[in-house]
């Protein structure tokens, strides 16, 4: 792989940019390998690259039904953030925003990652008391996040409406200063990049259609539209349809899928400097680097694989969005899409070993899942390399459902973008 | 948005009036306390979270406030049938869920109905 760097670009810019590689190769599938990951999402490519890397593992395929990038990795509103109250949480979020932090120099790859600061804003006592209880828990375990009043608000974020007689008074807000957004796209071609050039094989459009067991439950490999494919590990990183997948080896995961959907505006020039979070209104914004304001929305009540959600469920956004910068009201939108979510009963991830031998889960990512991409792939990697869950991920077991270990972050913020 | 039909107001009404209340047919064990671990996360977490036939417990809370039953497409998100609570389980063909990704709200909006 010919390493992307200034002087490419000038040596390219000198021969009518006719030198540069293809970033990833196509090739058939082998008829075996040692690992096999389902599913091209960022956590799945990210998980073959730290396999290769980390653990000398490179005889890896990674299959995707679609496009690789084109399931939430490429749909998501892209929020990170790691000010998260539990500490099996915070291990996971933090150990990712650290990798974030490094993420395009190890890629050799620009993921645009930037640190601009999230911002949640608090709308009541309750808010209030639940968002300094996540402070001083992030402060106590070495994560910034820190307490503005409306007024240092409203100075970080000069369009915040902060009037007492708003719609939505702001009582304050809670300021992660580490925390910002990515490139969605480049972080799943990053990591296929530099998983291809290991010696991963990326399989795009083909779909894995079963997985086959040995006489005792051991998997065997998978089938897909191009036929069986054999391995004696398997990972699942399937999101949305992850469900589905575990069915095939017979394991039935605490998951329903929803529709999550975003919508981007018209380009502007540059207005506000960082995201923007009210969970209590169900609004989420930031602007790109494009100019677009970049709002995510709720998810629809009911189950669907339909990869499109309600038109009420962006309007209820768009309606607060409003409110809370009345300065936006004559934007006009763009696009909108949808992204089918996989979430768990306490809306924390699953990421370990299942009643299957050699299938490894990593699902229930759900609405926040972006911003654990490098952390929960590199975490995923060493659980399949090694059998066993890392440390940082010991909490994230299928196994709590049963235990009662829950890692309650639903009720402790209701929602987790 | 989707268009439910009411089995005990009989009228079909907007999504807006009905709650969903997750799927439908699981019993309640009768003696909960004695029931395993592995018993009860089945009981209460493990779910089906089917692609193509679903059936699954709305409540018309902004209506009559009763709880019922439906039989729905999580593909095309389209109803095949909704019955009162208490009724067995309809049985219905599967709906062979198409694998194609349904790109925008208007392509299913004639089926959602
Ligand atoms: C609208 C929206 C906004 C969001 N906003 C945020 C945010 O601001 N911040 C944040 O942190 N998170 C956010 N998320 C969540 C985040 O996008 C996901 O948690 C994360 O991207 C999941 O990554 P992944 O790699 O696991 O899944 P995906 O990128 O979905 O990858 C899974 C892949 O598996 C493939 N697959 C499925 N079944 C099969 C099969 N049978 N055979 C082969 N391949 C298969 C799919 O095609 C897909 O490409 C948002 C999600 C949505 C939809
Ligand atoms: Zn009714």
């Amino acid at each position: 792989m010919r390493r992307y760097s200034v002087f490419a670009v000038a040596r390219e810019a000198m021969r009518a940019h006719k030198g540069w590689e293809a970033q990833w190769s196509s090739p058939e599938p082998r008829s075996a390998y040692d690992v096999i990951i389902v599913g091209a999402g960022g956590h799945g490519l990210g998980a073959a690259y730290y396999l290769a890397k980390e653990h000398g593992i490179t005889n890896v395929a990674v299959i995707e039904k679609g496009w690789l990038g084109g399931g939430n990795t490429g749909r998501n509103t892209t929020i990170i953030r790691s000010n998260y109250l539990y500490e099996e949480s915070m291990d996971i979020y933090e150990h990712s925003l650290k990798l974030w932090e490094g993420l395009s120099q190890d890629l050799n790859y620009n993921v645009m990652y930037s640190p601009r600061g999230v911002m949640m804003l608090s709308h009541n006592t309750h808010d209030m008391q639940s968002f300094k209880r996540h402070i001083n828990a992030n402060r106590l375990y070495g994560i910034d996040n820190e307490w503005l009043t409306p007024e240092e608000a409203k100075a970080y974020v000069p369009v915040l409406d902060i009037a007492k007689t708003a719609r939505y008074p702001i009582n304050g807000a809670a300021l992660q200063r580490r925390g910002g957004t990515a490139r969605h796209d480049a972080v799943a071609w990053g990591y296929a990049r530099a998983a291809s050039d290991r010696g991963v094989h990326i399989i795009q459009n083909c779909e894995v259609t079963g997985i086959r067991r040995g006489p005792n439950g051991e998997v065997l490999g998978v089938e897909t539209s191009k036929g069986f494919i054999g391995a004696k590990k398997i990972g699942v990183s399937a999101a949305g349809h992850s469900s589905v997948v575990m069915e095939m080896a017979g394991v039935r995961v605490p998951l329903h899928s929803t529709p999550l959907q975003a919508l981007v505006s018209e380009p502007l020039k540059p207005i506000f400097p960082c995201v923007v979070m009210s969970n209590t209104v169900h609004a989420y914004i930031s602007q790109s680097d494009k100019g677009e304001l970049v709002i995510g929305a709720g998810t629809d009540q009911y189950n669907s694989y339909s990869q499109t959600g309600g038109l009420q469920i962006i309007t209820h956004t768009l309606d607060a969005i409003c409110e809370l910068f009345p300065i936006f009201r004559r934007v006009k939108m763009m696009r909108q899409w949808g992204g089918i979510t996989d979430n768990t009963p306490d809306r924390s991830p699953i990421q370990g070993v299942t009643p299957v031998p050699g299938l490894f889960v990593n699902c229930g990512w759900g609405t926040g899942g972006f911003k654990a991409t490098p952390g929960s792939a590199n975490l995923f990697a060493h659980l399949i390399a090694r059998g066993e869950p890392h440390r940082l991920a010991a909490g994230l077991t299928l196994d709590r459902f049963r235990t009662g270990r829950l890692i309650d972050e639903a009720a402790a913020a209701a929602v987790a973008h | 948005m989707l268009l439910i039909h009411c089995p005990y107001c009989e009228e079909d009404r907007s999504e807006l009036e009905f709650r969903w209340a997750g799927e439908a047919h699981i019993a309640r064990p009768e003696n909960i306390a004695a029931i395993s671990d592995e018993e009860f996360a089945e009981y209460f977490f493990l779910r089906n979270n089917e692609k193509g036939l679903t059936y699954e417990r709305w409540r018309h809370i902004h209506g009559c406030g009763r709880f019922f039953n439906a039989a729905r497409d999580t593909v095309s998100d389209r109803f095949l049938t909704t019955y009162k609570a208490g009724l067995p389980k309809q049985v219905l063909p599967e709906t062979g869920a198409s694998e194609k990704t349904v790109e925008t709200y208007e392509a299913t909006e004639g089926d959602a109905r």
